[in-house]
């Protein structure tokens, strides 16, 4: 009777679906989609359009409050009707947005502050990126110093909960719908100029 | 507590395998849903400009691309060409009624815009006044990371 018993757990273990193979053929799998798997993120310089307008005029910005960046064809810069270069951008936009006032003829205040970029039919298009790129940077550098600091350039103070290193460590801890407590505090009004429509 | 003994050393030694394809399968799942397996024919040459100030695209189905530079013709480059998915356009025009279906579908669209380096600024601006014709205002100027100078 026990020789019977023992027989039949040994025909119950036999029957068994051999899952030593499962592996095999999931790590076949895996390998394939780890091969050709590309994790990449886009990035890139964002920008909001204006909506089109109508009929109504766009609304008026006073000529303190605009700093106004030309790029001909050849890649020259034009800043407030002055020759310039790239490399002075950066200095020139920081001086602008954070005048506070102080000079008649920079801006009133970061809120009213408006970079203007217009471009020519020819400008190449990396100079176009680069300009961008450094009037973003003024504003980075501006909004690091706020999460440094946790204070705007003028000394208000901003409702941060704690210092962060920079802007970007900041904006990593935010989850999608948080609201932006330093663009909120300093925010950044770029506008592409619309081109010369007398083409 | 002798036969305790006597039957802790019966077992058979080495470990069970029969949780490793449970494991290798959470990983295949993870890839086989983060895996793009086609990537779009591109035919026109896009190299992307270098910026510091740069922002990610985490929502990948927000993203629509369009690309802009010179068509593809073996060695020599032709002329400055757009497309957009799988599509060259061919009359410009055209962008603002493909944008605006888009822009219906997912409101919330980003316009990745993949513009050659090489490129000029005049079939930049003209796909701008044909995204803000459509609506689609939420655009990004695709770049790479600048290399810190070394």
């Amino acid at each position: 009777m026990a020789g019977l018993l023992e027989d039949r757990r040994q025909d119950r273990e036999d029957a068994e679906v051999p899952t030593a193979g499962l592996a095999d053929i999931a790590f076949l799998l895996l390998i394939f989609f780890l091969v050709t798997t590309t994790i990449n993120v886009d990035t890139g310089i964002g920008m909001t359009l204006p909506p089109m307008l109508e009929d109504q005029e766009p609304p008026p910005v006073k000529d303190r409050n605009l700093l106004k960046v030309l790029v001909n064809s050849q890649g020259n810069l034009l800043v407030e009707e002055e020759e310039a270069r790239i490399g002075q951008l950066r200095e020139r936009v920081k001086r602008h947005v954070t005048n506070y006032g102080d000079n008649p003829d920079l801006a009133v205040s970061p809120s009213k502050a408006v970079i203007s970029i217009k471009t020519d039919a020819k400008t190449p298009y990396d100079t176009y990126i680069e300009v961008l790129d450094e009037v973003w940077m003024a504003y980075r550098e501006i909004w690091d110093q706020i999460a440094r600091t946790g204070q705007t350039p003028q000394g208000d103070a901003v409702d941060l909960d704690q210092t962060y290193s920079s802007y970007q460590e900041y904006y990593n801890t935010l989850e999608p719908g948080d609201d932006n407590k330093i663009r909120d505090a300093f925010g950044a009004q770029i506008s592409i100029a619309e081109p010369d429509s007398d083409e | 507590m002798a036969r305790f003994e006597r039957r802790s050393s019966d077992t058979d030694p080495g470990f069970t395998t029969a949780s490793l394809p449970d494991i290798v399968f959470m990983l295949l799942i993870f890839f086989m849903v983060s895996t793009v397996l086609r990537e779009q024919d591109i035919k026109v040459r896009t190299e992307l400009p270098q910026a510091e100030a740069l922002t990610k695209i985490d929502q990948k189905r927000l993203i629509s691309k369009i690309h802009i530079g010179p068509l593809k013709k073996g060695e020599n480059e032709g002329e400055t060409a757009i497309q957009i998915e799988d599509a060259l356009i061919e009359n410009r025009k055209a962008i603002r009624n493909i944008m605006y279906n888009k822009i219906q579908e997912q409101p919330k669209l980003i316009a990745s815009l993949k513009v050659d380096v090489g490129s000029e600024m005049d079939v930049v601006n003209e796909v701008q006044q044909e995204l803000r014709q459509a609506g689609a205002l939420r655009i990004n100027y695709s770049s790479n990371r600048e290399n810190p100078p070394q």
